[in-house]
């Protein structure tokens, strides 16, 4: 494949998209890219979605699958980026499932490719989200014995908790880093800025 | 494994004599079945056990496995008087053995010191693999909470006298982890350390220079970090498990 082929849209690649909008009502398609797109999906098809993609249009590799907080909307992004070899494109399944309550949950995909179970778990441990089924997804993964808000949730305060838990040093200052390069590192061009 | 099999030994040895005879004195009852009699469950009992006993209560291990450990806590060991110990002071100045353990980013700066451009060994400095052979502990920038969960054994393993080299600003402030949810602020809070380089990263250059430095404080007998740590040892124990939630390790791992 040459550049000029790698900046179009493999055409099979729309033909995917009319395929999979049809049988599971995708939605929203964002083309950000010619071998990079997104689309979303209701929290109940993105198995079945995956699943087709993987076995039917050749999607069969999890690039990853990771989590995005949009705490003013009071869900959680759920994303699937998944790779075509043969297409050499990429696809990314967004869901979204609520923040609080038992609805935080999401049904595992380890069994369509295993290392999503680390995923989870990750997941699990930094989000909250749970996935009942995985292997291992009550284990610690990178915490140990955390017991607080899962930290990668906006609204916990790492500041708070820090400063809470581990032993501030006083002292410690915190510059403005155009005002303190103005006046340390370039005093003679300060007046030029 | 060799813990199941010590138990089992343990229990069919104990178990015909403690179904033959009641045996009511608590002195001739052996100290590590004492242990097991509960009251390292309760906060009173733990706090007898250490107390009165001078014992460690090693809450944090199954009671099957208590009994396989260490449960006294570290001594002070005096240094000598005099001219015996401004030799050994030396000795141990000129043959600094560093506990070869990548604990942060900061590990990093340890390959150049070693390889030939900056040769830390033509000053009596190298690296050695287990806690056990070593005498340096460098702490190779931020700590988080999993690696202090390690840095406290491997710290407690090494034998005495023993020094601490804090290596970079993560060590002595958190540095740019200062508000994270995982790496702790102070180092000093946890186990003693000796000398602190600042920087991020610092040079190899600093490196020696905090290396030279701590040969003139040991040289000077004021690296007494040891003693420090057997000194305060609830108090370092306490700021320890504080963070470390899980425990469940002995409390003085030797």
């Amino acid at each position: 494949m040459n550049a000029h082929e790698a900046l179009q849209t493999p055409p099979e690649v729309h033909a995917v998209f009319k395929d999979v909008h049809l049988r599971f009502g995708v939605h929203g398609l964002e083309e950000v890219r010619p071998d990079q797109a997104y689309v979303r999906v209701e929290r109940d098809d993105a198995v079945t979605l995956l699943t087709h993609l993987q076995a039917i249009h050749g999607y069969t590799h999890l690039a990853f699958f990771t989590a995005v907080d949009r705490i003013e909307d009071g869900v959680f992004e759920l994303l699937y980026l998944v790779h075509n070899y043969h297409l050499r494109h990429d696809l990314g399944v967004i869901v979204e499932v609520p923040r609080e309550g038992d609805g935080c949950t999401m049904d595992t995909v380890h069994h369509l490719w295993p290392a999503a179970a680390t995923y989870q778990r990750e997941m699990r441990e930094m989000f909250g989200v749970a996935f009942p089924g995985c292997p291992r997804v009550e284990e610690n993964f990178a915490l140990e014995g955390w017991d607080e808000l899962p930290p990668m949730r906006r609204d916990f305060d790492t500041r708070e908790y820090s400063e809470r838990v581990y032993y501030a040093r006083p002292g410690r200052k915190t510059h403005d880093t155009r005002e303190h390069m103005k006046e340390k590192i370039y005093p003679s061009e300060a007046e030029t800025w | 494994m060799a813990d199941t099999t010590i138990t089992r030994i343990y229990a069919e040895k104990g178990a015909p004599g403690a179904a033959a005879v009641a045996n009511p004195d608590p002195r001739t009852i052996d100290p590590i079945d004492r242990v097991e009699s509960g009251d390292v469950q309760t906060v009173e009992g733990q706090l007898r056990i250490f107390t009165q006993e001078l014992r460690l209560a090693n809450e944090g291990l199954a009671p099957e496995d208590r009994r396989n450990f260490c449960d006294h806590p570290p001594e002070v060991i005096k240094p000598f008087r005099g001219f015996w110990e401004k030799f050994l002071n030396w000795a141990r100045s000129e043959s600094l053995w560093i506990l070869g353990f990548g604990t942060g980013c900061g590990a990093i700066e340890l390959r150049p010191l070693m390889t030939s451009r900056f040769d830390m060994y033509r000053y009596g400095i190298q690296p050695r693999p287990t806690p056990r052979q070593s005498c340096v502990f460098v702490i190779g920038g931020y700590a988080s909470v999993k690696t202090m969960k390690r840095i406290v054994p491997s710290y407690e393993q090494m034998q005495g006298p023993k020094f601490v080299l804090g290596l970079g600003s993560c060590t002595i402030n958190g540095g740019m982890y200062w508000d994270s949810y995982n790496t702790v602020n102070r180092l000093d809070h946890y186990i003693p350390v000796d000398v602190y380089i600042a920087g991020c990263m610092p040079r190899p250059e600093s490196l020696l220079a905090g290396f030279m430095e701590l040969k003139r404080m040991i040289k000077a007998g004021e690296c007494e970090g040891a003693n420090k740590y057997a000194e305060n040892f609830e108090w370092y124990k306490a700021n320890q498990k504080r963070i470390i939630k899980d425990w469940n390790m002995p409390d003085y791992n030797w």
